[in-house]
């Protein structure tokens, strides 16, 4: 039966459940707290009903905003990506790890790479002390990246590199090799990450100050669309800003926010927006609130489909479709009773599935120790296989569709997003609210009062605050030792001695060249790495044309 | 008695700096008089900033695994400028193998993620010597 006024009736009914059914109850016996929160601090009401619901029902999955997915098929089709983030230590030891992971089922390669080059460092630099092979693997010239794929033939694979502000120089690397191997660059596909908003707002590798680092990316934007038109140019990253300790909200709209300010700078720098939007992709994190992260990804993907169909005029469906990688929140993983990491991870895993991931990365339940050992990288795949083959919930497409509590969630985080859009906007953009500190601001004070909450133990992290184990039997870990480290220094040497240093000084000149003026300096840098030039060499000539970002320190 | 004087530092290349932000906070709630060195500092410019500071305790803050090269490093410069008397502790991802390396060298303190904030204000509460103040 309908009942004459959308509502009424469910809201008579709550009202009466809560007089004669709930208040008894509560009399009886207390619910355990006062107010229930998700991780991020938002509270959750008891009970959600349709009246909660505000919008009618979301359009099915393939079909604009795509709530509810980009495929109508889900899983169904194709499986989500499983795509292990690795790298340690020499190129060999890593090659040798990537080999490992495509012999156990992975489908995709993600390169780790170590902070010196991610800093854009050579190894014998005074800061690069005690880091190099450490985090990643050391890649300091085409040399190191012929050793990472030896035996691997990039046109058969996708590869994700994790790699920022020198996201162009390991790029050009990339597609040298593939360029020796006979490769065709238009059939190349993977992803470099070039995400630099995320870094000034989060993760700190930065090299360059705001404004030429963006030059850098919609130089790539240019030269793919050109040049390498399957590759997505950019993978706009929550992660990095939620392991900062910001809300679900916050790594939402921040990200979402970013990729709007790509957009911009593209279409400012003469690209027509459906020729390199349909290359972006994102990366999220997979946090532990299980229906709150549901919800971000469902949003995320409305978001983007109406703010690039309104803000943007964008037409092609492949410009509207938000795809995402995610990754198991590192933050999360404990060093105390580390087993309860594969729980963790697990959940986490699912929570990202059910929300429609296009690739995923599940962490290591080593990760609070050391970067993992084989086993436990593989025990991470298992844990992805399992959901994807045993679990069944891979049958349905967006099997949480309609349930009132992730509609509401939903709803929610995309009126949270638009509000930080408005701020943001009336800030000037993002590049100008970075420069002014706001999102680093916002997410200091989130990850406080996350800390904060947890030392009251309103919030319980097992095994840390509570179910404590007082003796806890060693663990095995990765260790990695200084061995990369003196070999990749010896390399280092080797090379600046038997490579045409002439060469190499002619082509660094080019490229700063470039860089001083308008010139796309993609080409250039293409040059450099033909010629051996270092990561370092390559980001230090751009230092001396550009300077270096320093952020003032706050806390 | 003068507030007990905490440098916290972010050595060697990472950017990481959530946790070094978090416990300068804390510290500072505690009490205590907080300088944060920003990021990418190297052990000279940190000692340089203790002298500076007159800082008792210096908190570094290692995640990317290079604390056993920077570590004896800030210990020797401290001693070479008669700085023994302030409290180094460290706090990151510190295996289990190295921990006793650097207690040796004369890190007083190790906290490991998920170690509270009270446990740390505790044992500089509880380690550093409130020194009369100077006029």
């Amino acid at each position: 039966m309908k009942s004459p006024v959308p509502g009424t009736e469910s809201e008579a009914s709550k009202a009466r459940w809560e007089r004669e059914v709930l208040e008894p109850t509560l009399k009886r016996s207390p619910e355990r707290a006062g107010e229930f929160t998700t991780i991020s601090g938002r509270p959750i009401d008891r009970l959600y009903t349709q009246d909660d619901v505000t919008e009618g029902e979301a359009p099915a999955p393939g079909e604009f905003p795509y709530t509810r997915g980009i495929h109508p098929t889900g899983y169904r089709g194709k499986l989500w990506t499983m795509r292990q983030f690795a790298g340690f230590g020499t190129p060999e030891e890593t090659n040798e790890r990537y080999k490992q992971l495509l012999r156990a089922g992975g489908t995709g390669l993600s390169v780790a790479f170590d902070l010196p080059t991610l800093m854009g460092r050579d190894p014998d630099h005074p800061l690069s002390l005690g880091e190099v092979g450490k985090c990643g693997v050391s890649i300091m010239s085409l040399a190191d990246m012929e050793r990472l794929f030896e035996g691997i033939t990039l046109a058969d694979i996708t590869t994700s590199m994790t790699i920022n502000s020198p996201a162009p120089m390991i790029f050009a690397m990339y597609l040298v090799v593939a360029e020796q191997q006979g490769a065709d660059w238009k059939t190349l596909s993977g992803t470099i990450q070039n995400d630099i908003l995320k870094e000034f707002i989060a993760q700190k590798e930065y090299i360059f100050p705001p404004r030429p680092s963006m030059r850098l990316i919609t130089d790539i934007f240019q030269f793919c669309a050109k040049d390498v038109p399957k590759w997505n140019t950019i993978s706009v990253s929550g992660y990095h800003i939620r392991e900062a300790g910001s809300t679900a909200l916050q790594e939402l709209a921040f990200t979402l926010r970013d990729g709007i300010e790509y957009v911009q700078w593209g279409i400012d720098a003469g690209l027509d927006v459906d020729e390199f939007v349909p290359r972006i992709s994102f990366f999220f994190n997979a946090h532990s609130d299980f229906f709150e992260e549901i919800a971000k990804y469902r949003a995320a993907r409305k978001i983007w489909a109406r703010v690039m169909r309104e803000r943007f005029g964008a037409k092609d469906e492949r410009s509207l479709k938000l795809r995402f990688h995610s990754q198991t929140a590192g933050v999360s993983l404990t060093a105390q009773q580390p087993y309860n990491n594969v729980v963790r991870t697990a959940l986490q895993a699912l929570s990202a599935v059910l929300g429609g991931t296009n690739s995923l990365h599940t962490n290591s339940l080593d990760e609070a120790l050391a970067l993992p050992t084989e086993a436990a990288a593989t025990l991470a795949l298992r844990t992805q296989q399992v959901i994807a083959c045993e679990s069944g919930v891979t049958n349905v497409v967006d099997p949480l569709g309609g349930s009132y509590f992730v509609e509401k969630l939903t709803l929610d985080m995309e009126e949270g997003a638009y509000k930080y859009f408005d701020a943001i906007d009336r800030m000037g953009g993002m590049v100008a609210a970075v420069e002014a500190g706001f999102p680093q601001r916002e997410i200091a004070e989130a990850s406080y009062r996350y800390q904060q909450s947890v030392e009251r133990g309103e919030k319980i992290v097992v095994g840390v605050n509570g179910y404590v184990d007082r003796d806890e039997p060693p663990f095995p870990i990765l260790y990695i030792d200084d061995q990369a480290s003196d070999l990749q220094m010896a390399r280092l040497k080797t090379l600046r001695k038997t490579r045409d240093n002439a060469r190499v000084a002619v082509t660094l000149e080019a490229l700063k060249e470039a860089a001083r003026g308008a010139d796309n300096t993609m080409y250039p840098l293409l040059d450099c790495v033909r010629a051996y030039a270092t990561v370092g060499e390559m980001c230090d000539a751009l230092r001396e044309v550009w300077g270096e970002y320093e952020e003032v320190p706050s806390i | 008695m003068r507030t007990i004087r905490v440098v916290i530092a972010k050595p060697g290349l990472d950017g990481h700096d959530r946790g070094a932000k978090v416990i300068a906070r804390a510290l500072r709630d505690a009490g205590m008089e907080v300088i944060y060195t920003g990021l990418r500092q190297t052990p000279e410019k940190i000692v340089a900033a203790v002298l500076q500071e007159d800082a008792d305790v210096i908190g570094l803050s290692i995640l990317s695994g290079a604390h056993m090269h920077i570590c004896p490093r800030v210990i020797a410069l401290l001693k070479a400028q008669g700085l023994d008397h302030v409290t180094v502790v460290v706090g990151g991802i510190i295996p289990d193998v190295d921990r006793e390396k650097l207690q040796a060298m004369g890190i007083a303190g190790i906290f490991l993620p998920g170690t509270p904030m009270q446990t740390i204000v505790d044992f500089i509460n509880q380690h550093v010597q409130p020194r009369a103040e100077v006029v």
